[in-house]
């Protein structure tokens, strides 16, 4: 951190605040614990993404953000697990015991991670599966225009094999599939991993604009600088916990942030006088 | 030639019932990911209503209620097996369908006792003669049929909201669950389809020139198996190729057979098995497959 830089009023809380907006607005994650068979992945992780919000997760490898998203669009089946304790609602709803095609038709899609194009089906059968959680043609072709609008790539490359598109173009083909189903609120599981800087950047973007347009997104991402430069919130996960939580801008001036997540060694940083009490001194690379 | 020409004419007919079981093993396989060895019995079981029903309702509707009944005891399967089944290994399923099997085609056997069941089919056992070669209308029936319902299917798999939905959850069950795409909807319309498709085969393998629909009339089933494994287990087309192939090669090896005396009698039996054999070793994933068998 820049000395002329003003010190965050506070260090960011350690422990997430219990909810103070009332449940029914947004999605809200409560006390979330997780388990795959005896290995308990979550621990008790409280969140939420107050409607219209961009709320990131960053952590690193194995910190849990893959199961809190399987958690909240009720995949974690397909990979053995489940939810132990706690819970997660959408709009009043509670979500935790729904099978993941009601919680698409409550309006919460997920873009999973990798892409997972259909890569044997084409461009526009893609888009076609995207929109099979909802009912209504009209609906289906507007939102099938309004991913066009966003992605012109994909209309031109509606006859084609997914496979066979790039794989910026494979990430823009997985956004609008999950945008078929009109969602209220978009899970986004590493959207820019293995994507060059320009591509990144462009995603970017996109996730911008899809939320300027009403939508709220919860972004997982390793990416902690692009992540936190869309989010207006952050939650830091480690070891299944939420360990950080604040505004963004507090969590990316935050000095354990920038160390951990935004590639920031303690060598870069200016020596600074004392340290205040507030700030732990914390030993290079905890395991 | 010309008996050659009426094997081959035979033998795509026959080939084209192959093709139909065989369609219904691989849509099973895709959406559920369970080799389903209770083929048979579902076989046996649409055949054993239509002959059951044709004398007191007429042949048609008999059908219809033979295919409506084959499609419901699979859909009883799917949903009273494969989906209470906790076993996260698909080949626990597939020996659980062994033993759904044993006990429809005991129950059905039950039934049928020694009986040979006529199906009351409109076709008898009259020829039809396309300028010198002579083919049974009940073949030349079942060659219409059958193109008839895989063009349709097909075009469904390919066109309509169900097949992507089909297709979605063969590539992905996951992805697919997350689009909003609801699994055991999907498991359970692919066993009723295979059961159809099912009942309509039996239909054709118990007409002329087969006397009847009897007990073991669901093992010929079996020779459907090689066709779906050597087409490639998760692929449509390849289950068109592989009952072609089957028939025509049993057929030929039947007519045949008096030259090929050195190999024994009933070498068109194990034809079959013998071209699924050379594939595989050839080609492991079948010819058109696109994934191994590791799940068997």
């Amino acid at each position: 951190m820049a000395a002329d830089d003003p010190p965050p009023p506070e260090h960011p809380v350690k422990r997430p605040p219990l909810p103070e907006k009332a449940p029914g607005s947004g999605l809200l994650i409560e006390d979330l614990q997780v388990s795959y068979g005896p290995v308990q992945a979550l621990r008790g992780v409280s969140l939420q993404a107050p409607e219209g919000s961009v709320v990131a997760v960053l952590g690193s490898n194995g910190a849990g953000k893959s199961t809190l998203l399987r958690a909240v669009s009720g995949t974690l089946r397909f990979h053995r697990g489940a939810v132990t304790g706690g819970g997660v609602a959408y709009a009043g709803d509670r979500l935790t015991g729904l099978n993941a095609a009601e919680i698409v038709a409550r309006g919460v899609t997920q873009v999973p991670e990798g892409r997972r194009v259909f890569g044997r089906m084409t461009v526009a059968e893609n888009l076609r599966a995207g929109a099979l959680g909802v009912r209504g043609r009209k609906a289906a072709a507007a939102a099938r225009e309004h991913v066009m609008e966003l992605f012109p790539v994909l209309a031109e490359r509606a006859g084609q094999r997914a496979g066979l598109l790039s794989g910026g173009e494979q990430q823009m083909l997985a956004i609008g599939r999950a945008l078929m189903a009109r969602p209220r609120v978009l899970l986004l599981d590493e959207p820019t991993l293995g994507l060059a800087p320009l591509m990144a950047a462009r995603i970017a973007e996109t996730v911008r604009r899809i939320n300027a347009e009403g939508t709220t997104v919860l972004l997982v991402e390793q990416n902690a600088a692009m992540a936190l430069s869309l989010a207006s919130h952050a939650y830091v996960l480690e070891v299944g916990e939420v360990v950080m939580s604040g505004p963004a801008g507090e969590l990316a001036a935050s000095d354990e942030v920038r160390r951990r997540y935004l590639g920031e060694s303690d060598e870069e940083l200016p020596p600074q006088d004392g340290g205040s009490p507030s700030r732990p001194v914390l030993t290079r690379w905890p395991a | 030639m010309t008996t050659f020409a009426e094997l081959l004419l035979n033998g795509i007919s026959m080939g084209a019932v192959y093709a139909l079981i065989a369609l219904g093993f691989v849509i099973i396989f895709k959406a559920s990911e369970v080799v389903n060895f209770a083929h048979a019995s579902l076989l046996l079981a649409g055949g054993f209503i239509t002959a059951k029903l044709h004398g007191s309702i007429g042949f048609w509707p008999a059908l219809a209620a033979g295919i409506a009944g084959a499609a419901a005891v699979g859909c009883l399967v799917e949903f009273l097996v494969i989906r209470r089944s906790k076993a996260a290994d698909h080949s626990v399923l597939a020996i659980a369908t062994i033993g759904v099997d044993i006990v429809l085609a005991t129950e059905i056997a039950r039934h049928i006792g020694t009986d040979v069941l006529a199906m009351g089919d409109p076709w008898g056992d009259q020829v039809v003669r396309l300028g010198p070669v002579s083919i049974s209308e009940a073949r030349l029936a079942a060659l219409l049929v059958a193109f008839v319902l895989i063009a349709t299917f097909l075009l469904a798999f390919k066109h309509t909201g169900w097949g992507v939905a089909m297709r979605a959850a063969a590539e992905d069950g996951e992805t697919a669950a997350l689009m909003g795409v609801r699994l055991s909807r999907v498991s359970m319309s692919a066993w009723a389809v295979a059961g159809a498709l099912a009942a309509v085969a039996a239909l054709f393998l118990a007409v002329f020139p087969t006397p009847g629909l009897d007990k073991t009339t669901g093992m010929v089933a079996l020779k459907a198996f090689p066709a779906a494994i050597l087409g490639g287990l998760d692929s449509t087309t390849g289950a068109l190729v592989g009952g072609l192939l089957i028939g025509v090669t049993e057929a030929l090896m039947s007519g045949y057979q008096g030259d090929l005396s050195f190999l024994g009698r009933g070498i068109g039996d194990v034809a079959p098995f013998l071209v699924m054999l050379l594939v595989l070793l050839i080609r492991p994933a079948g010819l058109f497959g696109t994934r191994e068998l590791t799940r068997v």
